[in-house]
Protein backbone atom coordinates (compact mmCIF):
# COMPACT_ATOMS: atom_id res chain seq x y z
CA UNK A 1 0.00 0.00 0.00
CA UNK A 2 3.07 2.43 0.91
CA UNK A 3 4.36 1.90 -2.71
CA UNK A 4 0.82 3.42 -4.13
CA UNK A 5 0.91 5.93 -1.67
CA UNK A 6 3.99 7.27 -2.41
CA UNK A 7 3.17 7.42 -5.80
CA UNK A 8 0.97 9.92 -5.25
CA UNK A 9 2.32 13.04 -4.92
CA UNK A 10 4.38 11.94 -8.75
CA UNK A 11 1.32 12.41 -10.83
CA UNK A 12 1.33 15.89 -10.84
CA UNK A 13 4.72 16.86 -11.00
CA UNK A 14 6.83 16.62 -14.41
CA UNK A 15 8.50 13.48 -15.55
CA UNK A 16 10.43 14.84 -18.66
CA UNK A 17 11.96 10.98 -19.16
CA UNK A 18 8.88 9.43 -19.81
CA UNK A 19 7.72 12.33 -21.34
CA UNK A 20 10.51 11.94 -24.16
CA UNK A 21 9.41 7.95 -24.32
CA UNK A 22 6.28 8.54 -25.31
CA UNK A 23 6.78 10.03 -28.99
CA UNK A 24 10.12 11.59 -30.25
CA UNK A 25 9.44 11.45 -33.71
CA UNK A 26 6.59 14.81 -34.92
CA UNK A 27 4.63 12.09 -36.77
CA UNK A 28 4.40 9.88 -33.58
CA UNK A 29 3.63 13.46 -31.71
CA UNK A 30 0.56 14.04 -33.88
CA UNK A 31 -0.74 9.86 -33.31
CA UNK A 32 -0.82 10.75 -29.91
CA UNK A 33 -2.34 13.62 -30.10
CA UNK A 34 -4.93 12.15 -31.95
CA UNK A 35 -5.87 9.44 -30.10
CA UNK A 36 -5.69 11.05 -27.02
CA UNK A 37 -8.38 13.46 -28.83
CA UNK A 38 -10.18 10.53 -29.12
CA UNK A 39 -10.06 8.88 -25.87
CA UNK A 40 -11.38 12.40 -24.85
CA UNK A 41 -14.56 11.56 -27.32
CA UNK A 42 -15.21 8.72 -26.57
CA UNK A 43 -15.25 9.03 -22.99
CA UNK A 44 -17.21 12.49 -22.81
CA UNK A 45 -20.03 11.47 -25.03
CA UNK A 46 -22.21 9.34 -22.91
CA UNK A 47 -22.45 12.03 -20.74
CA UNK A 48 -23.09 14.80 -23.04
CA UNK A 49 -25.80 12.76 -25.22
CA UNK A 50 -27.45 12.44 -21.76
CA UNK A 51 -27.08 16.00 -20.89
CA UNK A 52 -28.73 16.86 -24.40
CA UNK A 53 -30.88 14.49 -24.18
CA UNK A 54 -31.98 15.64 -21.36
CA UNK A 55 -33.11 19.13 -22.85
CA UNK A 56 -35.49 17.89 -25.42
CA UNK A 57 -39.02 17.50 -24.88
CA UNK A 58 -40.57 14.76 -23.87
CA UNK A 59 -41.96 13.79 -26.94
CA UNK A 60 -38.53 13.91 -28.52
CA UNK A 61 -36.57 12.01 -26.17
CA UNK A 62 -38.98 9.55 -26.81
CA UNK A 63 -39.28 9.63 -30.51
CA UNK A 64 -37.91 6.62 -32.32
CA UNK A 65 -35.74 6.71 -34.00
CA UNK A 66 -33.33 8.81 -31.77
CA UNK A 67 -31.51 12.21 -32.92
CA UNK A 68 -28.31 13.06 -31.79
CA UNK A 69 -28.97 16.89 -31.03
CA UNK A 70 -31.88 18.26 -29.82
CA UNK A 71 -34.09 19.97 -32.10
CA UNK A 72 -35.97 22.67 -29.67
CA UNK A 73 -34.72 22.98 -26.22
CA UNK A 74 -36.96 22.29 -23.44
CA UNK A 75 -36.84 22.26 -19.14
CA UNK A 76 -39.78 19.93 -19.20
CA UNK A 77 -38.04 16.71 -18.68
CA UNK A 78 -36.55 18.52 -15.55
CA UNK A 79 -40.02 19.83 -14.38
CA UNK A 80 -41.32 16.91 -14.31
CA UNK A 81 -38.12 15.01 -12.14
CA UNK A 82 -38.64 17.96 -10.11
CA UNK A 83 -42.16 17.21 -9.59
CA UNK A 84 -41.68 13.31 -9.09
CA UNK A 85 -44.09 11.95 -6.59
CA UNK A 86 -42.65 13.36 -2.77
CA UNK A 87 -40.28 15.84 -5.03
CA UNK A 88 -37.09 16.14 -6.16
CA UNK A 89 -35.76 18.35 -3.36
CA UNK A 90 -36.86 15.53 -0.77
CA UNK A 91 -34.73 13.59 -2.41
CA UNK A 92 -32.02 14.85 -3.00
CA UNK A 93 -32.56 16.51 0.77
CA UNK A 94 -32.58 12.34 2.06
CA UNK A 95 -28.81 11.97 -0.12
CA UNK A 96 -27.51 15.14 1.17
CA UNK A 97 -28.71 14.34 4.69
CA UNK A 98 -27.59 10.62 5.00
CA UNK A 99 -23.80 11.74 3.15
CA UNK A 100 -23.55 14.76 5.98
CA UNK A 101 -24.13 12.49 8.49
CA UNK A 102 -21.86 9.84 7.13
CA UNK A 103 -19.58 12.29 6.64
CA UNK A 104 -19.50 13.26 9.82
CA UNK A 105 -19.02 10.18 11.87
CA UNK A 106 -16.04 8.80 9.20
CA UNK A 107 -14.46 12.80 10.74
CA UNK A 108 -15.79 11.40 14.60
CA UNK A 109 -14.13 7.95 14.44
CA UNK A 110 -11.10 8.73 12.42
CA UNK A 111 -9.53 11.83 13.02
CA UNK A 112 -9.07 10.63 17.31
CA UNK A 113 -8.39 6.73 15.86
CA UNK A 114 -5.36 8.48 14.04
CA UNK A 115 -4.67 10.82 16.38
CA UNK A 116 -4.18 8.30 18.76
CA UNK A 117 -2.64 5.67 16.99
CA UNK A 118 -0.19 7.97 15.35
CA UNK A 119 1.18 9.83 18.53
CA UNK A 120 0.10 7.62 21.15
CA UNK A 121 2.15 4.43 22.42
CA UNK A 122 -0.93 2.03 22.68
CA UNK A 123 -0.48 -1.68 23.79
CA UNK A 124 -0.84 -4.22 20.27
CA UNK A 125 -1.32 -1.03 18.65
CA UNK A 126 -0.95 -2.54 15.46
CA UNK A 127 -3.06 -5.18 16.43
CA UNK A 128 -5.87 -2.46 16.90
CA UNK A 129 -4.75 -0.93 13.53
CA UNK A 130 -5.21 -4.32 11.68
CA UNK A 131 -8.58 -4.84 13.62
CA UNK A 132 -10.11 -1.57 12.13
CA UNK A 133 -8.92 -1.84 8.98
CA UNK A 134 -10.53 -5.60 8.72
CA UNK A 135 -13.65 -4.52 7.38
CA UNK A 136 -11.78 -4.07 3.81
CA UNK A 137 -11.84 -7.68 3.59
CA UNK A 138 -15.47 -8.50 4.38
CA UNK A 139 -17.72 -7.92 1.67
CA UNK A 140 -20.51 -5.30 3.39
CA UNK A 141 -23.04 -6.84 1.06
CA UNK A 142 -22.84 -9.53 3.05
CA UNK A 143 -23.77 -7.25 6.43
CA UNK A 144 -26.78 -6.29 5.41
CA UNK A 145 -29.31 -9.24 6.38
CA UNK A 146 -28.10 -8.75 10.17
CA UNK A 147 -27.86 -4.77 9.94
CA UNK A 148 -31.49 -4.59 8.34
CA UNK A 149 -32.96 -7.03 10.90
CA UNK A 150 -31.35 -4.95 13.89
CA UNK A 151 -32.18 -1.96 12.51
CA UNK A 152 -35.62 -2.42 11.77
CA UNK A 153 -36.00 -3.34 15.33
CA UNK A 154 -34.43 0.05 16.92
CA UNK A 155 -36.00 1.95 14.07
CA UNK A 156 -32.96 2.39 11.98
CA UNK A 157 -34.01 1.22 8.68
CA UNK A 158 -35.85 4.30 6.63
CA UNK A 159 -33.70 6.12 8.69
CA UNK A 160 -30.91 8.69 7.50
CA UNK A 161 -28.73 7.72 10.33
CA UNK A 162 -29.14 4.04 9.83
CA UNK A 163 -28.24 4.53 6.19
CA UNK A 164 -25.08 6.67 7.33
CA UNK A 165 -23.95 4.39 8.98
CA UNK A 166 -23.80 1.64 7.00
CA UNK A 167 -22.19 4.37 4.53
CA UNK A 168 -19.73 5.01 7.62
CA UNK A 169 -18.93 1.04 7.72
CA UNK A 170 -17.67 1.20 3.89
CA UNK A 171 -15.95 4.44 4.08
CA UNK A 172 -14.06 3.84 7.52
CA UNK A 173 -11.40 1.97 6.91
CA UNK A 174 -10.05 4.53 4.29
CA UNK A 175 -10.71 6.91 6.62
CA UNK A 176 -8.63 5.81 9.31
CA UNK A 177 -5.87 4.89 6.62
CA UNK A 178 -5.34 8.64 5.23
CA UNK A 179 -5.78 10.05 8.66
CA UNK A 180 -3.04 7.81 10.08
CA UNK A 181 -0.81 8.92 7.25
CA UNK A 182 -1.36 12.39 7.93
CA UNK A 183 -0.85 12.70 11.35
CA UNK A 184 2.35 10.85 10.70
CA UNK A 185 3.59 13.17 8.15
CA UNK A 186 3.35 16.04 10.91
CA UNK A 187 7.32 16.17 12.49
CA UNK A 188 7.66 15.44 15.85
CA UNK A 189 9.24 18.86 16.94
CA UNK A 190 5.68 20.27 16.74
CA UNK A 191 3.54 18.72 19.22
CA UNK A 192 7.13 18.87 21.66
CA UNK A 193 6.39 22.22 21.68
CA UNK A 194 3.01 21.75 22.80
CA UNK A 195 3.75 19.40 25.66
CA UNK A 196 6.21 22.32 26.75
CA UNK A 197 3.63 24.83 26.72
CA UNK A 198 1.38 22.18 28.95
CA UNK A 199 -1.43 21.72 26.80
CA UNK A 200 -3.38 18.64 27.50
CA UNK A 201 -3.28 15.64 24.36
CA UNK A 202 -6.82 16.96 23.26
CA UNK A 203 -5.54 20.94 23.42
CA UNK A 204 -2.79 19.52 21.09
CA UNK A 205 -5.27 17.92 18.92
CA UNK A 206 -7.39 20.60 18.47
CA UNK A 207 -5.02 23.89 18.51
CA UNK A 208 -2.05 22.41 16.48
CA UNK A 209 -2.80 19.13 14.66
CA UNK A 210 -6.18 19.52 13.19
CA UNK A 211 -4.90 22.45 11.10
CA UNK A 212 -1.98 20.95 9.91
CA UNK A 213 -4.55 17.31 8.67
CA UNK A 214 -6.77 19.17 6.62
CA UNK A 215 -5.88 18.25 3.56
CA UNK A 216 -6.30 14.79 5.08
CA UNK A 217 -9.81 15.64 6.43
CA UNK A 218 -10.98 17.35 3.00
CA UNK A 219 -9.73 13.96 1.36
CA UNK A 220 -11.72 12.29 4.01
CA UNK A 221 -14.98 14.15 3.83
CA UNK A 222 -14.48 13.99 -0.03
CA UNK A 223 -14.76 10.66 -0.28
CA UNK A 224 -17.66 9.71 2.64
CA UNK A 225 -19.56 12.14 0.39
CA UNK A 226 -19.07 10.70 -3.10
CA UNK A 227 -19.29 7.12 -1.71
CA UNK A 228 -22.40 7.81 0.00
CA UNK A 229 -23.85 10.11 -3.07
CA UNK A 230 -23.31 7.40 -5.02
CA UNK A 231 -24.07 4.23 -2.96
CA UNK A 232 -27.14 1.98 -4.18
CA UNK A 233 -27.71 -1.31 -2.87
CA UNK A 234 -27.77 -0.70 1.35
CA UNK A 235 -29.86 2.48 -0.31
CA UNK A 236 -32.53 0.35 -2.09
CA UNK A 237 -32.39 -2.01 1.02
CA UNK A 238 -33.07 0.39 3.96
CA UNK A 239 -34.55 2.71 2.22
CA UNK A 240 -37.85 1.49 0.80
CA UNK A 241 -40.25 3.95 1.88
CA UNK A 242 -40.89 6.77 -1.09
CA UNK A 243 -40.24 9.68 1.25
CA UNK A 244 -37.04 8.24 2.23
CA UNK A 245 -35.15 7.23 -1.49
CA UNK A 246 -31.92 8.83 -2.21
CA UNK A 247 -31.12 10.04 -5.77
CA UNK A 248 -30.22 6.75 -7.00
CA UNK A 249 -33.35 5.32 -5.84
CA UNK A 250 -35.75 7.75 -7.04
CA UNK A 251 -34.08 7.13 -10.12
CA UNK A 252 -35.20 3.40 -10.84
CA UNK A 253 -38.40 4.55 -9.91
CA UNK A 254 -38.69 7.54 -12.39
CA UNK A 255 -36.87 5.12 -15.27
CA UNK A 256 -40.13 2.40 -13.69
CA UNK A 257 -42.10 5.50 -15.24
CA UNK A 258 -46.19 5.25 -15.71
CA UNK A 259 -48.05 2.02 -16.78
CA UNK A 260 -44.42 0.65 -17.68
CA UNK A 261 -43.67 3.04 -20.51
CA UNK A 262 -40.18 4.51 -19.49
CA UNK A 263 -39.84 8.07 -19.85
CA UNK A 264 -36.60 8.33 -21.07
CA UNK A 265 -36.08 12.61 -20.99
CA UNK A 266 -36.92 12.18 -16.76
CA UNK A 267 -34.45 9.92 -16.42
CA UNK A 268 -31.91 11.03 -18.44
CA UNK A 269 -32.68 14.53 -16.48
CA UNK A 270 -32.19 12.75 -13.23
CA UNK A 271 -29.32 11.49 -14.13
CA UNK A 272 -27.92 14.51 -15.13
CA UNK A 273 -29.05 15.82 -12.13
CA UNK A 274 -27.64 12.89 -10.42
CA UNK A 275 -24.07 13.19 -11.27
CA UNK A 276 -23.54 16.94 -11.44
CA UNK A 277 -22.44 17.14 -7.70
CA UNK A 278 -19.74 14.55 -8.12
CA UNK A 279 -18.74 15.79 -11.14
CA UNK A 280 -18.57 19.37 -9.51
CA UNK A 281 -16.55 17.85 -6.59
CA UNK A 282 -14.31 16.49 -9.21
CA UNK A 283 -13.45 19.33 -11.29
CA UNK A 284 -12.92 21.85 -8.27
CA UNK A 285 -11.14 19.42 -5.71
CA UNK A 286 -9.36 16.94 -8.59
CA UNK A 287 -6.03 17.10 -6.47
CA UNK A 288 -7.53 15.93 -3.32
CA UNK A 289 -9.14 12.83 -4.82
CA UNK A 290 -6.65 11.53 -7.32
CA UNK A 291 -3.80 11.75 -4.91
CA UNK A 292 -6.18 10.15 -1.90
CA UNK A 293 -7.57 7.81 -4.60
CA UNK A 294 -4.24 6.17 -5.25
CA UNK A 295 -3.04 5.84 -1.36
CA UNK A 296 -6.71 4.08 -1.36
CA UNK A 297 -6.32 1.69 -3.72
CA UNK A 298 -5.92 -0.69 -0.44
CA UNK A 299 -9.35 -1.33 -0.91
CA UNK B 1 3.92 11.54 25.82
CA UNK B 2 4.97 8.68 26.87
CA UNK B 3 3.91 8.42 30.01
CA UNK B 4 1.42 5.47 31.29
CA UNK B 5 -1.21 8.23 31.66
CA UNK B 6 -0.98 9.03 27.88
CA UNK B 7 -1.06 5.01 27.43
CA UNK B 8 -4.45 5.09 28.55
CA UNK B 9 -5.31 8.58 26.76
CA UNK B 10 -3.95 7.10 23.37
CA UNK B 11 -6.61 4.09 23.77
CA UNK B 12 -9.53 6.18 24.64
CA UNK B 13 -8.70 8.23 21.35
CA UNK B 14 -9.10 5.00 19.67
CA UNK B 15 -11.76 3.55 21.72
CA UNK B 16 -15.12 5.02 19.53
CA UNK B 17 -13.71 3.59 16.11
CA UNK B 18 -12.75 -0.25 17.99
CA UNK B 19 -16.77 0.21 19.78
CA UNK B 20 -17.91 1.54 16.08
CA UNK B 21 -16.45 -1.71 14.48
CA UNK B 22 -17.46 -4.24 16.93
CA UNK B 23 -20.75 -2.84 17.06
CA UNK B 24 -22.07 -2.36 13.21
CA UNK B 25 -18.93 -5.17 11.32
CA UNK B 26 -18.04 -7.96 13.91
CA UNK B 27 -21.56 -8.41 15.99
CA UNK B 28 -23.71 -8.51 12.48
CA UNK B 29 -20.95 -10.96 11.13
CA UNK B 30 -21.74 -13.05 13.99
CA UNK B 31 -25.57 -12.58 13.70
CA UNK B 32 -24.71 -13.39 10.10
CA UNK B 33 -23.12 -16.97 10.95
CA UNK B 34 -26.13 -17.62 13.44
CA UNK B 35 -29.20 -16.26 11.04
CA UNK B 36 -27.01 -18.54 8.28
CA UNK B 37 -28.29 -21.59 10.42
CA UNK B 38 -31.87 -20.95 11.27
CA UNK B 39 -34.86 -20.42 8.95
CA UNK B 40 -35.34 -16.66 9.61
CA UNK B 41 -37.48 -14.65 6.87
CA UNK B 42 -38.36 -11.25 7.05
CA UNK B 43 -42.01 -12.46 7.69
CA UNK B 44 -40.59 -14.69 10.88
CA UNK B 45 -39.28 -17.80 12.13
CA UNK B 46 -36.17 -18.22 13.25
CA UNK B 47 -36.29 -21.57 14.14
CA UNK B 48 -32.38 -23.43 14.76
CA UNK B 49 -31.52 -25.58 11.46
CA UNK B 50 -28.28 -26.50 11.74
CA UNK B 51 -26.40 -26.94 8.21
CA UNK B 52 -29.66 -27.11 6.07
CA UNK B 53 -29.34 -24.23 4.71
CA UNK B 54 -25.73 -24.91 3.63
CA UNK B 55 -26.57 -27.96 2.28
CA UNK B 56 -29.95 -26.74 0.39
CA UNK B 57 -27.31 -24.01 -1.13
CA UNK B 58 -25.29 -26.38 -2.64
CA UNK B 59 -28.38 -28.31 -4.31
CA UNK B 60 -29.48 -24.81 -5.75
CA UNK B 61 -28.71 -24.77 -9.54
CA UNK B 62 -29.71 -21.53 -9.58
CA UNK B 63 -26.92 -20.10 -7.04
CA UNK B 64 -24.07 -22.15 -8.74
CA UNK B 65 -25.16 -20.88 -11.92
CA UNK B 66 -25.13 -17.35 -10.70
CA UNK B 67 -21.61 -17.96 -9.06
CA UNK B 68 -20.64 -19.27 -12.55
CA UNK B 69 -22.04 -15.96 -14.67
CA UNK B 70 -20.52 -13.71 -12.18
CA UNK B 71 -17.15 -15.80 -12.47
CA UNK B 72 -17.51 -15.16 -16.30
CA UNK B 73 -17.81 -12.12 -16.50
CA UNK B 74 -15.04 -11.58 -14.10
CA UNK B 75 -13.30 -13.27 -16.79
CA UNK B 76 -14.37 -11.32 -19.67
CA UNK B 77 -14.47 -8.59 -17.67
CA UNK B 78 -10.99 -8.13 -15.87
CA UNK B 79 -8.35 -8.39 -19.38
CA UNK B 80 -10.74 -5.85 -20.75
CA UNK B 81 -10.16 -3.52 -18.32
CA UNK B 82 -6.63 -4.20 -17.23
CA UNK B 83 -5.69 -4.33 -21.25
CA UNK B 84 -6.98 -0.89 -22.02
CA UNK B 85 -6.31 0.68 -18.73
CA UNK B 86 -2.73 -0.03 -19.81
CA UNK B 87 -2.85 1.19 -22.66
CA UNK B 88 -4.31 4.30 -21.77
CA UNK B 89 -1.81 4.72 -19.09
CA UNK B 90 1.38 4.57 -21.56
CA UNK B 91 -0.87 6.56 -23.72
CA UNK B 92 -1.65 9.13 -20.70
CA UNK B 93 1.20 8.78 -18.44
CA UNK B 94 3.64 11.64 -19.96
CA UNK B 95 2.93 14.97 -17.88
CA UNK B 96 2.43 17.12 -21.39
CA UNK B 97 -1.52 19.13 -21.12
CA UNK B 98 -2.76 17.21 -23.20
CA UNK B 99 -2.48 13.67 -21.54
CA UNK B 100 -2.99 15.55 -18.52
CA UNK B 101 -6.34 16.35 -19.77
CA UNK B 102 -6.94 12.88 -21.13
CA UNK B 103 -6.64 11.09 -17.91
CA UNK B 104 -8.46 13.49 -16.25
CA UNK B 105 -11.34 12.96 -18.89
CA UNK B 106 -10.59 9.27 -18.45
CA UNK B 107 -10.61 9.16 -15.01
CA UNK B 108 -14.22 11.16 -14.68
CA UNK B 109 -16.94 8.39 -14.60
CA UNK B 110 -14.97 7.12 -11.58
CA UNK B 111 -16.22 9.60 -9.35
CA UNK B 112 -20.16 9.49 -10.74
CA UNK B 113 -22.16 6.84 -9.43
CA UNK B 114 -22.49 3.15 -10.67
CA UNK B 115 -26.61 3.36 -10.53
CA UNK B 116 -26.45 6.74 -12.96
CA UNK B 117 -24.12 5.28 -14.96
CA UNK B 118 -26.14 2.19 -15.86
CA UNK B 119 -29.46 4.17 -16.32
CA UNK B 120 -27.24 6.40 -18.71
CA UNK B 121 -25.75 3.19 -20.48
CA UNK B 122 -29.57 1.28 -20.26
CA UNK B 123 -30.98 4.43 -22.40
CA UNK B 124 -27.58 4.32 -24.41
CA UNK B 125 -28.64 0.42 -25.55
CA UNK B 126 -31.66 0.66 -25.25
CA UNK B 127 -33.53 -0.90 -29.35
CA UNK B 128 -35.98 2.04 -29.77
CA UNK B 129 -34.25 5.44 -28.76
CA UNK B 130 -30.67 4.05 -27.66
CA UNK B 131 -27.96 6.44 -29.39
CA UNK B 132 -25.40 4.02 -29.38
CA UNK B 133 -27.14 1.71 -31.40
CA UNK B 134 -28.14 4.63 -33.82
CA UNK B 135 -24.04 5.14 -33.60
CA UNK B 136 -23.46 1.91 -34.43
CA UNK B 137 -26.01 1.60 -37.19
CA UNK B 138 -24.46 5.02 -38.71
CA UNK B 139 -21.11 3.55 -38.57
CA UNK B 140 -22.26 -0.07 -40.34
CA UNK B 141 -21.25 -2.15 -37.18
CA UNK B 142 -25.08 -3.11 -37.13
CA UNK B 143 -27.86 -3.50 -39.59
CA UNK B 144 -30.24 -2.39 -37.54
CA UNK B 145 -30.89 -1.40 -34.27
CA UNK B 146 -30.06 -4.61 -31.38
CA UNK B 147 -31.94 -5.62 -28.47
CA UNK B 148 -29.22 -6.10 -26.04
CA UNK B 149 -30.46 -7.43 -22.55
CA UNK B 150 -32.44 -10.38 -24.43
CA UNK B 151 -29.83 -12.67 -24.91
CA UNK B 152 -27.18 -13.63 -22.23
CA UNK B 153 -23.97 -13.15 -24.28
CA UNK B 154 -25.41 -9.70 -25.44
CA UNK B 155 -26.11 -8.42 -22.22
CA UNK B 156 -22.60 -9.59 -20.83
CA UNK B 157 -20.86 -7.65 -23.82
CA UNK B 158 -23.25 -4.56 -22.86
CA UNK B 159 -22.37 -4.48 -19.24
CA UNK B 160 -18.86 -4.77 -20.23
CA UNK B 161 -18.76 -2.20 -22.66
CA UNK B 162 -20.80 -0.09 -19.52
CA UNK B 163 -18.37 -1.01 -16.94
CA UNK B 164 -15.52 -0.62 -18.85
CA UNK B 165 -16.65 2.78 -19.59
CA UNK B 166 -17.26 3.43 -15.88
CA UNK B 167 -14.48 2.34 -13.80
CA UNK B 168 -11.60 1.90 -16.43
CA UNK B 169 -10.60 4.66 -15.09
CA UNK B 170 -9.29 3.31 -12.29
CA UNK B 171 -6.60 1.34 -13.31
CA UNK B 172 -5.27 4.13 -15.27
CA UNK B 173 -4.53 5.95 -12.80
CA UNK B 174 -3.21 3.62 -10.71
CA UNK B 175 -1.01 2.38 -13.75
CA UNK B 176 0.07 5.70 -14.86
CA UNK B 177 1.34 6.19 -10.96
CA UNK B 178 3.14 3.24 -11.49
CA UNK B 179 5.42 4.51 -14.75
CA UNK B 180 5.28 7.58 -13.40
CA UNK B 181 7.99 5.79 -10.31
CA UNK B 182 9.97 3.94 -12.82
CA UNK B 183 13.71 5.25 -11.93
CA UNK B 184 13.88 7.55 -15.25
CA UNK B 185 17.96 6.00 -15.24
CA UNK B 186 16.64 2.58 -16.47
CA UNK B 187 14.78 4.51 -19.08
CA UNK B 188 17.74 6.39 -20.12
CA UNK B 189 19.86 3.61 -20.47
CA UNK B 190 18.02 1.92 -22.81
CA UNK B 191 17.35 4.96 -24.83
CA UNK B 192 20.80 5.15 -25.40
CA UNK B 193 21.05 1.34 -26.44
CA UNK B 194 18.93 2.41 -28.66
CA UNK B 195 15.86 0.11 -27.68
CA UNK B 196 12.71 1.66 -29.33
CA UNK B 197 9.14 2.40 -27.60
CA UNK B 198 7.90 -0.79 -27.42
CA UNK B 199 10.83 -2.69 -26.68
CA UNK B 200 11.16 0.10 -23.75
CA UNK B 201 7.49 -1.13 -22.79
CA UNK B 202 8.01 -4.89 -22.97
CA UNK B 203 11.36 -5.21 -21.58
CA UNK B 204 10.85 -2.57 -18.64
CA UNK B 205 7.88 -0.88 -18.38
CA UNK B 206 5.77 -3.81 -18.10
CA UNK B 207 8.35 -6.33 -15.80
CA UNK B 208 8.79 -3.08 -13.44
CA UNK B 209 4.51 -2.44 -13.43
CA UNK B 210 3.54 -6.24 -12.62
CA UNK B 211 3.01 -5.82 -9.09
CA UNK B 212 0.87 -2.86 -9.32
CA UNK B 213 -0.86 -4.60 -12.59
CA UNK B 214 -1.40 -7.97 -10.52
CA UNK B 215 -2.86 -5.40 -7.18
CA UNK B 216 -5.06 -3.99 -9.47
CA UNK B 217 -6.11 -6.94 -11.33
CA UNK B 218 -7.34 -8.55 -7.32
CA UNK B 219 -9.11 -5.30 -6.81
CA UNK B 220 -10.85 -5.45 -9.84
CA UNK B 221 -11.51 -9.21 -9.74
CA UNK B 222 -13.13 -9.04 -6.12
CA UNK B 223 -15.52 -5.55 -7.68
CA UNK B 224 -16.87 -7.90 -10.15
CA UNK B 225 -17.59 -10.87 -8.20
CA UNK B 226 -19.15 -8.55 -5.89
CA UNK B 227 -21.40 -6.67 -9.25
CA UNK B 228 -24.59 -5.97 -8.51
CA UNK B 229 -25.86 -2.33 -9.44
CA UNK B 230 -25.18 -3.00 -13.03
CA UNK B 231 -27.03 -6.39 -13.70
CA UNK B 232 -30.06 -4.79 -11.51
CA UNK B 233 -30.24 -1.90 -13.37
CA UNK B 234 -29.36 -2.99 -16.61
CA UNK B 235 -30.66 -6.67 -17.14
CA UNK B 236 -32.90 -7.36 -14.22
CA UNK B 237 -31.17 -10.51 -14.06
CA UNK B 238 -32.95 -11.70 -16.96
CA UNK B 239 -33.79 -13.14 -19.22
CA UNK B 240 -34.90 -16.01 -17.38
CA UNK B 241 -32.74 -15.49 -14.61
CA UNK B 242 -29.72 -16.03 -16.56
CA UNK B 243 -27.97 -12.81 -15.78
CA UNK B 244 -28.23 -13.07 -11.78
CA UNK B 245 -24.88 -12.79 -9.97
CA UNK B 246 -23.67 -13.81 -7.07
CA UNK B 247 -24.90 -11.10 -4.74
CA UNK B 248 -27.83 -10.05 -6.84
CA UNK B 249 -29.09 -13.99 -6.30
CA UNK B 250 -27.97 -13.06 -2.44
CA UNK B 251 -30.58 -9.84 -2.66
CA UNK B 252 -33.23 -11.65 -4.20
CA UNK B 253 -33.34 -14.68 -1.66
CA UNK B 254 -32.95 -12.37 0.85
CA UNK B 255 -35.40 -9.32 -0.14
CA UNK B 256 -37.22 -9.94 -2.63
CA UNK B 257 -38.54 -13.70 -1.30
CA UNK B 258 -37.41 -12.51 2.22
CA UNK B 259 -35.53 -16.38 2.94
CA UNK B 260 -33.35 -14.63 5.32
CA UNK B 261 -31.45 -17.06 6.92
CA UNK B 262 -30.73 -19.13 3.43
CA UNK B 263 -29.60 -15.80 2.11
CA UNK B 264 -27.46 -15.47 5.21
CA UNK B 265 -25.77 -19.09 4.17
CA UNK B 266 -25.21 -17.70 0.80
CA UNK B 267 -23.59 -14.59 1.95
CA UNK B 268 -21.40 -16.40 4.06
CA UNK B 269 -20.08 -18.70 0.70
CA UNK B 270 -19.57 -15.42 -1.01
CA UNK B 271 -17.81 -13.89 2.02
CA UNK B 272 -15.16 -16.99 1.80
CA UNK B 273 -14.72 -17.20 -1.49
CA UNK B 274 -13.82 -13.17 -1.40
CA UNK B 275 -11.66 -13.79 1.48
CA UNK B 276 -9.10 -15.62 -0.31
CA UNK B 277 -8.76 -13.19 -3.13
CA UNK B 278 -8.72 -10.36 -0.18
CA UNK B 279 -5.60 -12.21 1.35
CA UNK B 280 -3.81 -12.52 -1.52
CA UNK B 281 -4.19 -9.14 -1.96
CA UNK B 282 -2.95 -8.07 1.43
CA UNK B 283 -0.47 -10.52 0.98
CA UNK B 284 0.57 -8.26 -2.21
CA UNK B 285 0.36 -4.91 -0.56
CA UNK B 286 2.56 -6.44 2.49
CA UNK B 287 4.97 -7.62 0.50
CA UNK B 288 5.46 -4.17 -1.23
CA UNK B 289 6.40 -2.78 2.37
CA UNK B 290 9.60 -4.49 2.07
Amino acid sequence: MTVLAEAAPRITTGDRGIARVAGEARGVRYLVGAACILVITLMLSPVVLSFLASLKTPAESSASPPSYLPHSLSLENYAKVYDWQAGLLTYVGNSLGVAAIAIVLCLALSVPTAYGLARFKIPFKEGWFILLLAPLMIPYQALLTPLYLTFSKIGLANSMLGLAIVHTVLQLPFSIYMMRNSFESIPREIEEAAVMDGSTTFQALRNIFLPLVTPGIVTVALFAFINSWNEFLSALIFMNKETSFTVPIMLTGVRAGRLGAVDWGSLQAGVIISILPCILIYLLLQKYYVSGFLSGAVK
Amino acid sequence: MGSALSKNQGFLYILPALLFVAFFVFWPLGQLVYISLTDTSLLGGGKFIGLDNYIRAFEDKTFWRALWFTVRYTVVITPVLMGIGFGLALLTAPNRPLQQLTRATVFLPVVIGLGSSSLLWVWLFDQQVGLFNKFLVDIGVLAAPAVWFTKVDMALIAVTIAITWKVIGFGTILFVAGIQSINHEITEAALIDGANYWQRVWSIILPLSLRIILLTTLISVIGSMLAFDQFYLMTGGGPRGQTFTSVYWIYQNSFVSFKLGYGAALSIILTLIILVFASIQVALSNRSHA
